[in-house]
């Protein structure tokens, strides 16, 4: 393990991914993330300068489909796989301040 | 063993077409295997016997009627549990998908339905097909029916064993570092990951888009090919589906390799830090002395950038998941975990949810895609990714194939390699570039290594090069050197009673 991802920035990606760690599990992941990116940092050596990135794997183009409604998906179908659900809503806790 | 599990996808397909067996036997036959050694072998999630014998009836309803169900007419299947299937819970081993029933089928799942195949199961995975050895699953580790202490690899190991071990004649699986063609051969199956595109996306859970690729398993390199003919072709409700019809495979299989060339890639052949072992090594040699006993020209080549492809791979895939399983936030699918407000309520469901290598995944991808360290990681990455594809290109200008191990060891015990990721992680070593590059390639199983377990051969082919590399999958298979050792004898001119075409 290096100092190439210390246990604040694991912490902060933690928190930007919506998970929560126990301590013990900054310390494990803190480490073992830091071995994956040791090892991608064979990379650094490459000069990719004139290299573009590359978007999908074979050459495409855009695909259009003429603007007419097609199938869709049963709303109380989708609906029936909901925790929560009111008047055909997804029913969530108050996002601003706290459920009493 | 009954028969039934010896014999073929194709070779049951036209018994039950001509009415010559029933789907229905040939169902309780697969059934009474399953019931055998499933408990041993924990290859499904579910199965669904009941459903299964309702639609075997109506095969054979079919077939008594004069009508023909379809080139896999009462072909018993397993899918991978990360395909949806209307109305049947389909977890991809997690828990945050605890309840749900996807409301539509999977394209592939129409399709193998279309062509007369009978469901009979949806099969364990590393969570989210994060892994290589079916140890992370939230509902129990499959074992690779050869030896059960041992893993069947992964992250489809459970329909690489359900094949294995005679549950059933094919299976689906998802590959998006290997996760189809690291299990087939350590479970001596065959396992293909088709041309990105080749097959549709459609209600496959999202892993890595730009790399996830749905492919077959079964016992001989025919009926893959039989199941990819199936599957394949344009399906408008994915964009990135390939134009036209799936490529004609059956007709090109008996083409043998005469003339064609074929370069042996250096740099996942050799002995290095990240190398292939002995036994590995010494199989792979072999096949070179069948392919050239049989009219091919093989010469070592190198590919030079494939030694960046695991870097490059363990930034784009988690980072691609990351984006993906932001969806999971317990609102309008699976598992909720209740909280005072949502994003507490978001936060809990998502902890509870998630097993370790889905979390480390997701924080590696979140890290990769954040301010300050996207160019270094994500987009050097991708621009590593069109390196491999120049390099690969020039090297398709001489080879019409190129050949590799499938993995670096046969399967390893079970536990062995859970503690430390990075370790697990170079399993996927040989089989990354062709993801990165969305070529198709395939696992053929060549032999055993020392521990008596199997050992795959990996052939390598441009995008949509799968006639030519199933020419040459069935040359290595006809001249496998132990037969094919998950069904426990030679298949070609077998004493044991096999039948094949």
């Amino acid at each position: 393990m290096t100092d190439r991802i210390s246990k604040e920035d694991v912490a902060h990606v933690a928190d930007l991914a919506r998970l929560t760690l126990t301590d013990e599990e900054l310390d494990a992941f803190t480490g073992q993330l830091a071995d994956v990116l040791d090892h991608a940092a064979d990379l650094e050596a490459l000069d990719l300068a004139d290299v573009e990135p590359m978007t999908h794997p074979l050459p495409m183009r855009n695909v259009l489909r003429p603007d007419v409604v097609g199938e869709t998906s049963d709303r109380a179908e989708v609906l029936a796989c909901a925790p929560s659900v009111e008047d055909e809503q997804f029913r969530v806790p108050p996002v601003l301040g706290e459920s009493p | 063993m009954s028969t039934s599990e010896r014999t073929t996808a194709r070779v049951l397909a036209s018994e039950i077409r001509s009415g010559a067996r029933s789907a229905r036997t040939v169902l309780e036959e697969h059934l009474a295997a399953i019931d055998a050694r499933e408990h041993e072998i924990n290859a499904f999630n579910l199965v669904l016997a009941d459903e299964a014998r309702i639609v075997a009836d109506a095969i054979d309803a079919r077939v008594a009627a004069g009508e023909d169900p379809g080139p896999l007419a009462g072909v018993p299947v397993a899918l991978k549990d990360n395909m949806c299937t209307r109305g049947v819970p389909t977890t991809c081993s997690s828990r945050i998908l605890e309840g749900w029933r996807p409301p539509y089928d999977a394209t592939v799942v129409e399709r193998l339905v279309a062509a007369g195949a009978v469901v009979v199961g949806k099969t364990n995975l590393d969570e989210f097909a994060m892994g290589s050895s079916t140890e992370n699953s939230a509902f129990g580790v499959t074992r690779n029916p050869l030896d059960p202490t041992k893993v069947p690899g992964g992250s489809s190991g459970g329909s690489a064993a359900a094949v294995a071990a005679g549950f059933t004649p094919l299976a689906l699986g998802s590959d998006t570092g290997g996760s189809i063609r690291q299990p087939a051969a350590l479970c001596g199956v065959v396992g293909v990951k088709p041309t990105y595109g080749a097959v549709s996306r459609y209600g496959l859970v999202a892993f890595a888009s730009s790399l996830d690729q749905i492919g077959p398993f079964s016992r001989t390199v025919a009926d893959s090919a039989l199941m990819l003919e199936v599957i394949g072709g344009h399906d408008r409700r994915d964009s990135t589906s390939v134009p036209g019809p799936a490529a004609d495979l059956s007709s090109v299989l008996d083409h043998g390799v005469e003339g064609l060339r074929i370069g042996i890639i250096e740099e996942l052949s050799g002995d290095g830090l990240e190398g292939v072992a002995d036994d590995v090594r010494a199989r792979l040699h072999e096949a070179v002395v069948a392919l050239e006993a049989a009219g091919a020209t093989v010469a070592s080549t190198s590919v030079p950038s494939t030694v960046y492809g695991l870097s490059a791979y363990y930034v784009v895939a988690p980072a691609e998941a990351s984006s993906n399983l932001a969806r999971y936030d317990g609102v309008r699918f699976g598992l909720r975990v209740d909280a005072p407000n949502a994003g507490d309520m978001n936060s809990a469901t998502r902890t509870a949810g998630f097993g370790d290598e889905v979390k480390r995944r997701i924080m590696l991808g979140t890290y990769a895609l954040s301010a300050g360290y996207y160019d270094a990681y994500y987009g050097k990455s991708q621009k590593v990714r069109t390196l491999i594809l120049e390099d690969f290109a020039r090297a398709y200008g001489e080879f019409d194939l190129l050949l590799s191990p499938t993995a670096p060891t046969t399967a390893f015990p079970i536990g062995e390699k859970t503690a430390d990721p990075m370790t697990m992680y170079l399993n996927d070593v040989c089989t990354i570039p062709s993801n990165l590059a969305g070529h198709p390639a395939m696992s053929v199983p060549f032999g055993v290594g020392e521990d008596g377990m199997p050992v795959g051969v990996q052939v390598l082919a441009p995008a949509s090069g799968e006639p030519t590399m199933f020419r040459a999958a069935k040359v290595l298979e006809a001249a496998a050197p132990d037969g094919h050792p998950a069904v426990g004898g030679k298949m070609a001119g077998s004493p044991a009673g096999v039948r094949h075409e």
